[in-house]
């Protein structure tokens, strides 16, 4: 909200230094977004009248022209062509800076010299006229005469405040006012409109009022006008709209918006004889009821949207014939707008219920400036001051209007103001300071809360301009906020808490924590990619069909939440590549998403409208995944890379398995193992390369037969330590006598797993085996097809003596006889 | 010589020319084939010719069949092309089988060097120390959410204009606006509060870091996705000196002795009173400067003394037990430390970015 200070001043006095109003008006919760100086470099502008205009020589778009401010002439270059000679123009001399900085030397244009500029109404900073030259009217202007006498303009200052949403009553000039004096302690002038006074007669049709839907329409106070002229503001007022940001259209709009600046009523000006009947009815709409707003569009009303809470609900004032003439409280009809021929005019200044208006404005994508006030809540109390202060405004410039009547009154339902008992114990339990009653008292007093002692507590009955505020127990944290407010956060003390239950991290961080310096520690470095993802990334792995959509993307073309890390990480690698750096390990750690509909089982929350409803939710699975895109990256690095990251954890009994069932989206089919927990069979992720067609879509620039190395881990299944059982805690003291190595190589059967093996050896070996490692693996010539070869060595230590060789040799035999009896395995 | 142009000969034709077509073993074959059967010698193009000839009878009916002749082949052109395609990945997948069982790490090679975490990650991990150092539980929530627990039980009604500030964005799923990505962290206080209601292990003390989503424009200053940590206490006789307290506290040891905090007032539907909280401006150190616009301070968060009916919501009873919550962006405080001008680059992934930290 635009707040000129020179219309604050009128109902506060203000501190002298606008540093200081800047600091407590942000203290208050008003925040200062932004402050403007409006009026300054117009100093040495005046008006000049135009003598001769001459051609220069070799410029078509240029001219030369002689002007005199009333003493002397010079002449100025100028590129407009909208005066003539005789016309009087601002002229800004050299030295002059405008508005917006630009600094006037004299210049050289074509060999001509040119001591000044002639100015634009844009480069005076008043309005947006920049076609041509801002010509001035004779009778108001003279040569010589400075320009800001002329347009009015006097030095002011714009604050922009940023008003919260619980604070309807500070949306307004005198609301603002009210915080500022309630603060320093000081006099609040409030706007008292003197009462308008009624003609004594009675048009023969006067306008009536019938509310039809009470819930909806609290208040509709309506007050009838004639013998209206329908012509311009004066300047004073015109200038103030223009400061607060809106543009000045006749007195009778602007009047109406004058008061809504300054005492937050919105109301409205309704032709009168334009309206069947010479009567309003406020009623909700029928679904498919049409109507032609102020702005020109026709809107459906009373369509539901289908959105969770919305009643579809339409509430629009209409005419003596049931026509819908506006939809209240947040826009006006065309068919009843105030024109140039307009002379009977009915305000509307009323109270409508806020939810309501609020969902009509968000179903209409309609934000006007009403429409945000009424839904915050306005003061009902305000109506009749509303109305006499936009008559009192409106007589300035159609002086001889009369005022039919008395306003009518037509009354729905309103809300009840809070009202709640307050002690100084309950605002200490909030705040944790004791303030004393009167000062309480006198804080919210000031602004407009009802305050009675009653027996070392306060009966509170808050203002009807702030429905903020709630009745007790509620409402007594809203009367601890105002108190503190106006206090002063700052003036309040400060104590830092202490429990005795320590800090601590969830498990699932602890083990993402050691999961990246994993990565960290093998050169990988970490990315974050969007969970919003395009299209593209759907098409790439052909699930476009499952993901699930956004209903209103940021971009049209980003419409899906991602199901695998996959196609980010490709992303960022074909990124990386096209800025030739493409030689990278990244890895990222992040949630991806599945539908409801396709899940295994579906995510089941508290939801739907007032929590009432079991709704079925994406499943959300936090994966760990590494993309090696390094020259000699492959499976055999994207194994390693896993092997660092089990050891890391502690984890006992994990393997590589072929993959069961399809291959994950994206992955190598050929070339990719499950990793899985060989003690409990959970399915920690996958293992492998990226499948060479995707890699080659995804990253154009990719070298031909670059491999990328791919690990994607489930992170919920690698914290579960039920899931993964990690090795035990207990330390072993390695045998200080020798060890031994026995290789052996065995042809088996292809569908025997090396860890199979392993085991088996390692079994055979008993409480001797150190250690068992696979070292070679060999399939070609002297190896039957299905069958490959696969060197191993065991290592063979004893805790309390050096193996002799028969110990040795009768381990081998042990080993050996194991693998053929269970493994079907031959010695080679 | 192509034979004249009659319902036999084209009937023939066809049939040959499917039956080639289906015999075709290699795309490169398949693509000659194609060129000699649709292209601009082949018959069927040379006979379309000779229909002007005709007279207009046999030239409607030759036509039509000669336009479902050209279809037929294309077709089977394609579906061959979409054959061959898909069994020559099969021999390349094939022919590139490895078993990983037998794997043996000796063989990779990897160039030495220590990768980085990403400059959020190491944000997020300091403040998570900070808190924790401080007494505080790190959790986590879902980013999905419902309406209930993203708004409702924050004493965010449906309809309530302040929602309006969010930029909400929708899912495509259930009742229409009923599922959100999460629009601040504020949801997992809903969800600790109703675990320890329902396992009768109040107080609570945690913060709960993660990231959030908001229907925003992204620019050197607003990122669609980005990340919050959210501090919730519930405790025995908590008040705003606790919060004003706890503010302070953090914002010395995360930023530095010489940096810290003010609350003003703010509003947030569920916390009453609410406040904006700032920091000295970490580039000015207070002094006043263009990135602070002038006042020497920087807005980092809200927080505030949480509203009885977030309490009521969740079944919490206020007469017993009090709180205050707090949330401000991780990015944002990465933004202050390491000066960074934009934030866009965090997404980026660019590795000369990444490796800065």
């Amino acid at each position: 909200m635009r707040v000129p200070l020179s219309w604050l001043a009128s109902y506060v006095p203000l501190p002298e230094s606008l540093d200081e109003l800047v600091a407590t008006l942000d203290d208050l919760g008003l925040v200062v977004e932004g402050i403007e100086h409006v009026g300054v470099g117009l100093d040495g502008v005046v008006v000049v009248e135009v003598e001769r205009i001459d051609a220069i020589k070799g410029a078509d778009r240029i001219r030369l022209v002689t002007v005199r401010d009333g003493s002397s002439s010079v002449e100025v270059v100028c590129g407009a062509w909208n005066f003539e000679v005789g016309s009087l123009v601002p002229f800004a001399p050299v030295g002059a800076v405008l508005p917006d900085g630009m600094a006037i030397s004299r210049r050289t244009m074509r060999g001509v010299v040119s001591n000044g500029m002639l100015c634009s109404g844009r480069e005076l900073g008043v309005g947006d006229d920049h076609e041509g030259l801002l010509v001035l009217d004779a009778r108001t202007a003279t040569p010589g005469q400075p320009i800001a006498d002329v347009l009015g303009i006097d030095r002011d200052v714009v604050l922009d405040l940023a008003i919260e949403g619980n604070r309807p009553d500070a949306w307004c000039v005198e609301g603002v006012a009210r915080d500022l004096a309630a603060r320093y302690g000081v006099a609040f002038r409030a706007v008292e409109p003197s009462p308008a006074q009624p003609s004594a007669e009675r048009a023969s049709a006067s306008a009536a009022v019938e509310i039809v839907d009470p819930d909806l329409c609290g208040r509709f106070v309506a007050t009838e006008l004639r013998d209206v002229v329908v012509a311009a503001s004066p300047p004073w007022l015109a200038r103030r709209l223009e400061l607060a940001g809106m543009r000045p259209i006749n007195n009778v709009v602007d009047a109406s918006n004058y008061v809504m600046l300054e005492l937050g009523q919105p109301t409205h000006a309704y032709d009168l004889d334009r309206l069947a009947r010479h009567a309003i009815r406020v009623r909700r709409a029928a679904a498919g009821e049409q109507l032609e707003l102020l702005d020109g569009t026709t809107i459906e009303l009373a369509i539901d949207s289908g959105a969770i809470g919305d009643t579809g609900e339409d509430l629009v004032i209409c005419d003596g014939a049931d026509v819908p003439i506006g939809l209240a409280g947040v826009m006006g009809g065309a068919s009843s707008e105030i024109g140039p021929a307009t002379t009977s005019v009915v305000l509307e200044a009323a109270w409508f219920e806020p939810i309501g208006i609020a969902r009509s404005a968000k179903r209409h994508r309609l934000r006007t400036e009403a429409s945000v006030r009424f839904e915050r809540g306005c003061d009902y109390s305000n109506c009749d001051r509303a109305s006499a202060r936009f008559v009192e405004l409106l007589e300035m410039s159609s002086p001889d209007l009369r005022v039919i009547g008395k306003p009518i009154d037509a009354r729905g339902e309103l809300p009840r103001p809070a009202e709640l008992q307050v002690d100084a114990g309950a605002i200490e339990a909030v705040l944790g300071v004791r303030l004393g009653l009167d000062e309480v008292a006198r804080l919210l007093s000031a602004i407009g809360f009802h305050v009675t002692d009653r027996d070392g507590a306060l009966e509170v009955m808050a203002p009807p301009g702030r429905p903020d505020v709630r009745d007790a127990p509620f409402g007594v944290a809203d009367v601890a906020e105002e108190v503190a407010r106006l206090h002063g956060y700052a003036a309040l003390p400060t104590r830092v808490p202490s429990w005795p239950a320590p800090g601590g991290l969830a498990p699932v961080v602890r083990v993402r924590r050691a999961v990246r310096e994993a990565l960290v520690g093998i050169g990988a470095l970490e990315a974050w990619t969007a969970a919003i993802v395009p299209a593209a990334d759907a098409i790439l792995l052909g699930d476009e069909d499952e993901r699930i959509r956004l209903t209103n993307p940021v971009a049209a073309d980003a419409p899906f939440l991602r199901s695998s890390l996959l196609p980010g990480l490709l992303g960022a690698v074909r990124r990386n590549t096209e800025r030739r750096q493409g030689d990278v390990a990244l890895f990222e750690i992040g949630v991806v998403f599945t539908h409801p509909s396709v899940a295994s089982t579906a995510r089941v929350e508290r939801g739907g409208a007032g929590g009432g409803e079991l709704v079925k939710l994406p499943s959300e699975d936090e994966r760990v995944a590494l993309v090696l895109a390094r020259p000699h990256d492959d499976a055999h690095s994207a194994v390693a890379a896993w092997r660092v990251l089990a050891t890391a954890l502690r984890l006992a009994h994990t393997r590589l398995d072929p993959v069961a069932g399809t291959t994950p989206l994206g992955l190598h089919p050929t070339r990719c193992a499950a990793i899985v927990d060989a003690s409990t069979g959970a399915v920690i992720g996958h293992v492998g390369e990226v499948d060479p067609d995707i890699a080659a879509r995804a990253i154009p620039g990719l070298d031909d037969g670059r491999r990328l190395g791919w690990l994607d881990l489930s992170m919920g299944v690698l914290a579960d330590h039920d899931a993964i059982p990690r090795a035990s805690e207990i330390a072993s003291v390695p045998s200080r006598y020798p060890t031994s190595d026995v290789d052996l190589a065995f042809v088996l059967d292809e569908s025997v797993h090396v860890e199979d093996l392993k085991a088996v050896l390692g079994g055979a070996a008993g409480e001797l085996c150190e250690s068992v490692e696979c070292f070679d693996a060999y399939r070609g010539p002297g190896v039957p097809v299905g069958s490959r070869s696969l060197a191993m060595r065991v290592r063979l230590c004893a805790p309390d003596r050096t193996l002799s060789e028969e110990e040795l040799a009768s381990t081998r035999a042990k080993m050996i006889d194991a693998a053929t009896r269970s493994l079907s395995a031959t010695l080679r | 010589m192509a034979p004249g142009l009659g319902e036999a000969e084209l009937t023939a034709y066809v049939e040959d020319a499917l039956n080639r077509v289906t015999s075709a073993s290699e795309r490169a074959a398949l693509g000659a084939l194609r060129a000699e059967l649709t292209g601009r010698r082949s018959v069927l193009t040379g006979w379309h010719r000779e229909l002007g000839s005709l007279d207009p009878d046999l030239r409607r009916a030759l036509g039509r069949l000669l336009n479902e002749a050209d279809r037929a082949i294309t077709q089977a052109l394609d579906a061959r092309d979409v054959e061959l395609a898909r069994e020559s990945r099969r021999e390349r997948l094939a022919a590139d089988r490895l078993c990983l069982d037998e794997l043996v790490d000796r063989a990779v090679d990897s160039p030495l060097a220590r990768g980085h975490r990403h400059l959020v990650t190491r944000t997020r991990d300091e403040l998570e120390d900070v808190f924790v150092a401080m007494g505080f539980e790190v959790v986590e929530g879902p980013e999905v959410e419902t309406d209930w627990y993203n708004f409702e039980a924050l004493n965010l009604p449906l309809g309530h204009p302040a929602r309006g500030m969010h930029d909400t964005m929708y899912l495509e799923v259930g009742t229409s606006e009923s599922v959100v990505l999460r629009t601040h962290t504020s949801p997992v206080q809903v969800r600790s509060m109703e675990a320890a209601v329902r396992d009768r292990s109040l107080p609570l003390h945690l913060v709960a870091p993660g990231r959030v989503y908001r229907r925003d424009t992204p620019d050197a200053s607003h990122l669609v996705e980005f990340n919050q940590i959210e501090g919730l206490v519930v405790d025995k006789g908590i008040t705003f000196a606790d919060l004003a307290g706890t503010i302070s506290a953090f914002t010395s040891a995360y930023f530095g002795e010489d940096i810290s905090a003010r609350l003003r007032p703010s509003y947030f539907p569920f916390t009453e009173p609410s406040a904006e909280f700032d920091i000295t401006c970490t580039i000015c150190r207070g002094a006043r400067c263009r990135t602070c616009g002038q006042t020497g301070w920087m807005e980092l968060g809200g927080c505030g003394v949480i509203d009885p009916a977030v309490f009521a919501a969740v079944g919490i009873d206020p007469s017993e037990w009090s709180g205050f919550a707090f949330g401000f962006g991780i990015d944002r405080c990465a933004f202050m430390r390491h000066q960074v001008a934009d934030l866009r680059a965090l997404v980026d992934n660019d590795v000369r970015f990444l490796r800065q930290f």
